[in-house]
């Protein structure tokens, strides 16, 4: 008789299965294997998020996102396969398995994903998915949508690199698309993060007066595939389920906007129809995008995090893994005698706006660096503080297509930044304010 | 928050029309407030004040309405029907009130009669056609009251309330929240006591609400109504509430 080479269920460092399911074993040794997710009991999100005891896992981002998903009570998932963003919803199918999550199947590709998140968030029930890079590109219709139908749903980008030419590597340029859609949009620094703001994202989505989609955007590989230390309620208890009649708009009816504007007519087909329907949605959308800030700040914190931005020399601001590159930036910058503050953006939208222009009231120097080419934070920024700041802002260093940011460029940055020494890696154009090259400046504020 | 009205200069958002595409009141920073604090004008108040200057409009501005949405107008279960019922003892503090439906949020096609029906892509009409410079919204959901709320202060003079179950309205010049019955009768209680201050007098027979002119052809060409006298012909039929995971009024 053979050994078997492996042991008849593997699992992963969790002890949780890795197939689908666990094996049901017929005979005397059956066990439901839905027995543990049965016996989960609800909590209240303030228990859950603010009060509930914690236990440290080493785990990856995707299995961080996997036990966010277990504890939210999710009801739809529908999965499609795409790098850095595959094992994620491979790992909720294991939840599936365990019924956790009761329903889950992987549709025929993002756009299908996408409108079926839709409509099972229209249906009332609490929906999660994730995506990356090109399938975000090709789910966005669906995705621009979701907010205009008032539809709660988190939906996790692990950001890569978008065609063409074909790469799978980190690049976060797939947030820029994401931020006018009118959906609120987090950015996870690190593993603990993205488990946090899942859960969170849910809660956030589902109030009343918010009724909207969040994206929960991680960086990539760095945090997907990368173990770090993550905090974790025990997995015997869960969020409430979605209350869907508590929501802005009735569930799943079919006869009225906005699912009648798929259906049937725009609403403004007639000449009876007011001037400026779309044009309030459009303001009720965004409106609901700023009611989100409160609960932000109940359930996360705030907007933003401020790590010893008072009396440094300069400031970096940053979010998701440039956040995490930064922090070593400032340390190494302390090492020299040089006082950096650091300030992290954890929600792109709503922006913290009032926030950054408080915290940079005085600053000389802000450094913003990013995963991307186009420098989407490093505009909003700008724009945030513009008039209410006199800093000078490098919008740099970024790194793009898959490279890694090494902290020496953004130490680089700050130093030069403070004395006065030219970049060799961001350009004219991408800096601004103080004695700037004005000419250099306007290019910049064409792009913002 | 203030403790007091606030002052004419102070007020962000007032009876229109504020203009062809005005911001919205969250970007003018109005936000929602918490329990028991009630918003006039764009400004946080005590719940009890903005109240009784809901009354205050309701009782002196011409052709005040109310607008029932479905929350209130379709019996899905107890709670609803007694929702219902003290919408109509506010109705009953306001002589010559108009109660004008917003059954559904569909547009109408060909057209609306906006005499008859309020809607959510055009409640303006509804404004204009009737000329009515204070109304109240209650039952409805809040998307749909939003939409609404804007289009009324961009483009009528109309002093608009909204009676929310929820969070409130920012685009209400008056909002109050957490609307339940028993929230909807302190209403009422606080419109009589402003209506007696006010010296207006309420006709002999409590015939306080006015028909518009369908509602009257379908009463025998009456003109005035008792709210109070309403009652449910017969109990709601089987299948009028909603399975308990199904969506319910609020």
């Amino acid at each position: 008789m053979s050994t078997p080479l492996e042991p008849e269920t593997k699992t992963n460092p969790q002890g949780d299965p890795i197939t689908s399911a666990a094996p049901i074993k017929v005979g005397g040794g059956s066990k439901d294997p839905h027995e543990a997710a049965k016996k989960q009991r609800v909590v209240t999100p303030e228990y859950m998020f603010l009060e509930a005891p914690r236990k440290r896992e080493f785990i990856t981002g995707s299995e961080s996102a996997k036990e966010a998903v277990r504890r939210s009570n999710v009801d739809l998932s529908v999965a499609y396969p795409i790098t850095p963003q595959s094992e994620t919803l491979q790992l909720v199918g294991v939840l599936y398995g365990e019924g956790y999550v009761k329903e889950f199947y992987r549709g025929e590709e993002e756009y299908g994903v996408m409108s079926a998140i839709a409509g099972g968030s229209r249906a009332g029930v609490r929906c999660f998915t994730a995506t990356a890079g090109p399938g975000t590109l090709r789910g966005i219709e669906p995705i621009a949508s979701w907010p205009g139908h008032r539809l709660p749903a988190v939906c996790m980008f692990t950001c890569r690199v978008v065609n063409a030419p074909l790469a799978i590597q980190p690049d976060n340029i797939e947030i820029s698309y994401l931020l006018n859609c009118g959906m609120i949009v987090f950015h996870a620094e690190n593993q603990q993060d993205l488990y946090d703001f899942i859960m969170m994202g849910f809660i956030i989505s589902e109030k009343n007066d918010v009724t909207l989609p969040v994206g929960v955007a991680c960086d990539g590989f760095f945090v997907t595939h990368a173990r770090a230390y993550v905090h974790m309620q025990e997995k015997g208890i869960k969020l409430p389920p979605r209350a869907a009649w508590k929501g802005a708009v009735p569930v799943l009816d079919a006869e009225n906007p906005p699912a009648r504007l798929s259906r049937d007519a725009p609403v403004q087909k007639s000449n009876f129809m007011s001037y400026n329907i779309h044009a309030v949605w459009q303001q009720e959308v965004w409106a609901a995008v700023e009611r989100s800030r409160r609960y932000i700040e109940q359930y996360m914190g705030g907007l933003l995090e401020a790590n010893n931005v008072e009396g440094a020399e300069a400031l970096l601001i940053a979010s998701g893994s440039a956040a995490a590159q930064s922090r070593e930036a400032i340390r190494i910058c302390k090492e020299q005698g040089i006082h950096v503050g650091l300030i992290k953006i954890r929600s792109l939208r709503p922006f913290p706006t009032k926030e950054l222009r408080k915290l940079c009231a005085t600053a000389k120097l802000i450094v913003v660096p990013e995963f991307n080419y186009v420098g989407w934070l490093a505009k909003d920024v700008a724009a945030a503080i513009y008039g209410y700041s006199d800093a000078k802002v490098i919008g740099g260093p970024r790194v793009y297509g898959g490279m890694s940011m090494p902290v020496e460029m953004i130490v680089d940055e700050l130093i030069g930044g403070l004395t006065g020494k030219k970049s060799i890696s961001v350009p004219d154009s991408a800096i601004m304010g103080q004695d700037v090259d004005q000419a250099a400046v306007a290019h910049f504020m064409q792009n913002i | 928050m203030l403790q007091t009205l606030p002052a004419e200069k102070d007020r962000i958002i007032i009876p229109g029309p504020a203009g062809f595409m005005p911001p919205s009141a969250a970007q003018l920073g109005v936000e929602l407030p918490s329990a028991e604090v009630g918003i006039a004008y764009g400004r946080h108040v005590p719940e009890d004040i903005a109240i009784a200057e809901v009354a205050k409009q309701m009782l002196t501005k011409p052709n005040a309405t109310i607008f029932p949405g479905p929350m209130v107008l379709w019996a899905w279960n107890a709670h609803a029907i007694e929702k219902a019922q003290a919408v109509l003892e506010i109705a009953a503090q306001i002589p010559n009130v108009f109660i004008i439906p917003m059954p559904d949020y569909r547009p109408k096609y060909p057209k609306v009669d906006p005499e008859e029906v309020i809607n959510p892509n055009h409640p303006n009409l509804t404004i204009w056609g009737n000329k009515i410079e204070a109304c109240i919204f209650v039952g409805v959901h809040c998307h749909y009251a939003n939409l609404t709320l804007k289009m009324i202060r961009a483009g009528t003079n109309c002093c608009t309330t909204a009676l929310c179950a929820e969070q409130g309205h920012e685009d209400a010049m008056l909002s109050i929240h957490d609307m339940d019955a028993a929230k909807l009768r302190k209403v009422a209680k606080i419109f009589k006591r402003v209506r007696e201050e006010l010296n207006i007098p309420m006709p002999a027979d409590g015939r306080t609400v006015r028909y518009t002119g369908i509602q009257s052809r379908a009463n025998g060409d009456e003109t005035h109504m008792n709210p109070m006298l309403f009652a449910l012909a017969s109990p709601p039929p089987p299948g009028a509430s909603m399975p308990p995971e199904g969506q319910q009024p609020h």
